[in-house]
């Protein structure tokens, strides 16, 4: 997070650039890009101070939407650039934005050690669990057996779990919001400034075109309440549309219980949000047939971020050795003088 | 302070040159002994240069011929220009050594051996069938064999180190015996052993009884009837260090950084032989240096164009291997037009290939190793000293033009040295940065709008209210930015960024011709073949022919003068370490019938393969 002062209130029009949009109709792209203009007069940041940055695909046009700074850069690399930018001036508000296939495919290893470095920067990954751009195939989020263009008989490599990724690359902020609930998206938005260090929030995307429908039930009002769990800190996990289900923790073994006699609210786990095991417990629930689908925020605990953890290395370096003299460098060790 | 050491009946000799090549194990501290030679060469006031060679493994198993790490040096009373070809002096610590080394040994050459180490397993392991100490294969050279071993073991007897320990101290008893001969001073050394093992006083004390008995071994003994002396050789006044390529490097960078104002931020991934590059930075962290090691090749570059980006002077370095993954991120560079250093310090290749040895082979992989129409300038130091020069130019260069810049520098300058002038910083040509402003509440903001000299265009810092943009790697539309498709915006954006590009030449002097200006051969080198060229041309010269020699510094552009340079000469050969590349620029560009001489054995030019190459084109 990045301190907040502004001269003059900022409105969602200032954020919108000159250049036309051009996803297609129906994405879900564009109530992300819609919420994110909405949100960032609130954040308060200076809009100098705010930098996009994007790696390659649908999502990753999304900078020049956007009245800021912006890169768009290549594929996968978008987190190595963002470092280099919050290290030359930790200042900047940094935000990555990037898809499935460009953070978890192509720049896989750029995303853990993003995550791991824990820079003060926002990663928000819109997952469509699928490759739009390229118009079709297959993508590291994408579930077991996909049918798609690059796969007639069925994918065949198992979805990467994200959060659970995350968490596993030592990521101090783990969030996941789905671009149709606008309110909870706008939320986690200022929950992901919020968090300084690396905070990481995966949005369900849904990809009209090409992978229609991929997050259905956890938008169609019919099924959605049973199939969500919607994390508040230090609240208990209830779900289902009568809001008669919970999650019960049996030791380290999460189940689902029915409100109904035998367990009661108190039985059900309260979400604490600096809980890295809990996290991993609710990561775990991504894909899986027996529990509700998190959202909110997983997992966040601050800890030092690497820019700063740098620049004090630099101050006290300067205060142990004093200020650099390049002349007194230039004649260390042997020198001769020649007469 | 020698001489009062010196037993009246022992005779000094002055000669002009020597060449002594230390080798043995990896294991065996022979670059440390090496390098010590090198300071106390310098400190007397010889012309130096030198040259390690070292095998990629870290430790080879001992004895075998994979592990033999050797350091050459030349030093003389006059000035000089490379590490010298043949050897006069060779001190080898195992039979390894010898066997690897003994080809490149002078007849009549002196050979300065462990015998301690010559028994029948390590023979056998070096491939030896008997032990040349022994039989008269050796009978063409002086040969020394020296108990090293045993030597250093009574003289650090009553210290009760570890027998290890003892046995790694033969390198200074070596080193020491060096001195003698070659009467250079111990206090140098005696100095450093005792800042190195400042925490482990056993170390100070043990190495320096090993230096002291080499030393004495020399000064007492009736083996050795003479010493010599190589008087100082005549360079400009001034104070001096030895100074490694590398190391140039980075003392470049930091005054590029202090002169322009910007902090630098060096984004590197380890790898031979350019590591040392990050190593030296990383310690500068009392100059607000940033140094990243980030997780690959690839996003060590992306660091640096996002540091370039919010308004750092950002450099990498790397070597071949590195530089392949980096070209998408280079093109992204050359695309959004941001400032930035990119050193290669080639190695031998291609893949993996010997990545200690040297090589000239990545000037088409600098000029042409992305994707499209993507021009970068190319600079090629042409000595370790003036790796600081070219680094400080390509800073100036970067800044100035808004550009991506390569440096060319190679195994040979990055390990090797050179006695260096240290230099004014107040001399070095001023760096001016500019960052773009608000254009005020009524104007818009356009980041590829461009200087009408340079072509550059605005350097804009996220944190700059009023220049907020967007930048990327789809094609720009000039002056506005923003993404076009448009043809004859595409035809006009490759031009420009050719012609900015193009236009750096105006920057560069006359080019420097050693000899005439015109004449019966011109050798046309570049980068880190300048010493074994003009060693070669001198003495070419001395012997009376119309030779000259011009080296590339730039090589992308050219020098706006190297064309009618040419036409001037009967015939250009053009010495390579690679299978001729600059060659093929040189015909295209000019249409000259240029010759080659160009070898990939991973070693530099010998002097008397360019002579040889020259007397048989002449």
């Amino acid at each position: 997070m990045v301190e907040s002062i502004t001269s003059k209130p900022l409105t969602r029009k200032d954020f919108i650039s000159d250049q036309d949009v051009r996803w297609c109709p129906g994405c879900g792209d564009y109530s992300i890009l819609a919420q994110v203009q909405k949100t960032f007069p609130e954040l308060g940041i200076p809009k100098e101070k705010i930098v996009f940055i994007s790696g390659i695909g649908c999502s990753s046009r999304f900078p020049y939407y956007m009245k800021t700074f912006g890169f768009h850069t290549i594929h996968g690399r978008a987190p190595t650039i963002a470092s280099g930018v919050k290290l030359a001036n930790p200042d900047l508000s940094v935000w990555v934005i990037t898809g499935d296939g460009d953070s978890l495919s192509i720049g896989g290893n750029h995303f853990i050690h993003l995550m791991r470095r824990n820079f003060d920067i926002n990663v928000i990954m819109f997952n469509n669990e699928i490759y739009g751009l390229t118009k079709g195939q297959y993508s590291p989020t994408s579930e077991l057996g996909k049918v798609t263009k690059s796969t007639p008989f069925g994918s065949l490599d198992r979805p990467f779990n994200p959060p659970l990724l995350a968490l596993g690359a030592a990521s101090t902020f783990v969030a996941r919001s789905i671009d149709k609930m606008t309110h909870h998206l706008q939320d986690m938005l200022k929950r992901t400034h919020q968090h300084k260090g690396t905070s990481f929030l995966e949005i369900y995307q849904n990809c009209n075109i090409f992978n229609d429908g991929a997050f259905k039930n956890l938008t169609d009002k019919e099924v959605k309440d049973d199939n969500l769990l919607i994390l508040e800190n230090g609240k208990p996990m209830i779900f289902g549309s009568k809001k008669n289900k919970g999650i019960h923790l049996d030791g380290f073994k999460p189940e689902v219980v029915k409100l109904n006699g035998k367990f009661s609210v108190n039985d059900l786990v309260v979400h604490e949000e600096s809980d890295r095991n809990l996290g991993g417990i609710l990561s775990n629930f991504t894909h899986s047939e027996k529990f509700p689908t998190p959202i909110g925020v997983l997992y966040c605990e601050e800890k030092p971020t690497y820019e700063d953890l740098l620049y004090d290395q630099i101050k006290s370096a300067k205060k142990r050795l004093g200020e650099g003299d390049l002349e007194a460098l230039l004649h260390s060790g042997d020198t001769w003088i020649i007469k | 302070m020698m001489k009062n050491q010196k037993i009246k009946n022992k005779e000094i000799i002055n000669v002009e040159s020597v060449v002594i090549r230390f080798a043995g194990d990896s294991g065996d501290g022979i670059q440390l002994a090496g390098s010590r030679f090198t300071s106390a060469t310098a400190i007397v006031g010889n012309d130096l240069g030198t040259y390690p060679d070292y095998p990629a493994e870290i430790r080879a198993p001992a004895g075998t011929l994979a592990g033999v790490s050797a350091y050459q040096i030349q030093f003389s009373s006059k000035d000089i220009y490379t590490p010298g070809d043949m050897v006069d002096v060779l001190v080898v610590m195992n039979p390894a050594a010898l066997k690897v080394h003994l080809s490149d040994l002078k007849p009549g050459g002196t050979i300065i051996a462990n015998k301690s180490n010559f028994k029948s397993r390590n023979l056998k392991m070096a491939g030896w069938e008997s032990d040349p100490l022994e039989d008269d294969s050796l009978s063409n050279y002086k040969v020394y064999d020296i108990e090293i071993s045993r030597l250093v073991s009574s003289a650090l007897e009553d210290m009760n180190l570890p027998s290890k320990t003892v046995e790694r101290t033969k390198n200074m008893f070596a080193l020491g015996l060096m001195f003698w001969i070659y009467t250079r001073p111990l206090e140098p050394t005696i100095k450093w052993l005792k800042v190195k093992f400042k925490s482990r006083p056993e170390l100070v004390e043990g190495n320096i009884r090993a230096l002291k008995a080499g030393y004495n071994f020399g000064d007492i003994t009736e083996i050795f009837p003479v010493s010599y002396q190589v008087g100082p050789a005549p360079l400009k006044k001034g104070t001096y260090r030895n100074i490694t390529g590398n190391y140039a490097i980075g003392l470049g960078l930091l005054a590029a950084s202090q002169k322009s104002g910007l902090p630098l931020f060096f984004g590197g991934y380890p790898i031979t032989p350019a590591s040392d590059i990050l190593h030296q930075l990383s310690h500068y962290r009392n100059f607000g240096v940033k140094t990243f090691q980030a997780e690959d090749e690839i996003a060590s570059i992306g660091s640096v164009i996002g540091a370039a980006f919010a308004g750092n002077l950002a450099v990498t370095a790397s070597s071949g291997p590195g530089i392949a993954l980096k070209g998408e991120a280079l093109g992204l560079a050359i695309m959004t037009e941001l400032p930035m250093v990119i050193i290669n310090v080639q190695r031998v290749g291609p893949s993996t290939g010997m990545p200690t040895k040297t090589e000239q082979a990545d000037l088409f992989q600098a000029l042409w190793g992305r994707n499209s129409e993507s021009p970068m300038p190319v600079i090629a130091p042409i000595s370790p000293g003036d790796c600081f020069y070219a680094t400080y130019e390509a800073c100036r260069i970067a800044l100035k033009y808004m550009t991506p810049v390569f440096i060319l520098s190679d195994a040979l300058l990055a390990n090797g040295s050179e006695p260096w002038l240290i230099p004014e910083i107040k001399q070095l040509s001023p760096i001016d940065v500019k960052f773009a402003v608000d254009p005020g509440e009524d104007s818009v903001f356009h980041p590829y709008e461009r200087d009408k000299e340079t072509l550059a265009r605005k350097w804009a810092l996220p944190g700059t209210a009023g220049v907020e943009h967007r930048i990327g790697g789809l094609e720009k539309e000039n002056i506005t930015g923003n993404v076009n498709y448009n043809p004859d915006n595409h035809q006009l954006m490759v031009n420009l960024r050719a012609q900015k590009v193009e236009s750096i030449a105006r920057e560069f002097p006359a080019m420097d011709i050693y000899g005439d200006t015109t004449g019966d051969l011109l050798v046309l080198g570049w980068g880190s073949t300048f010493g074994a060229i003009r060693a070669a041309v001198e003495k070419i010269r001395d012997e009376g022919m119309y030779v000259s020699h011009a080296q590339l510094r730039w090589v992308n552009p050219f020098p706006s003068d190297l064309g009618e340079i040419l036409v001037k000469f009967q015939k250009i050969l053009i010495p390579e370490l690679n299978t001729g590349q600059l060659i093929k620029l040189i015909r295209s560009e000019f249409l000259i019938d240029a010759v080659g001489v160009n070898i990939s054995t991973g070693k530099p030019f010998t002097k008397s393969q360019i002579i040889e190459k020259i007397q048989s084109i002449m």
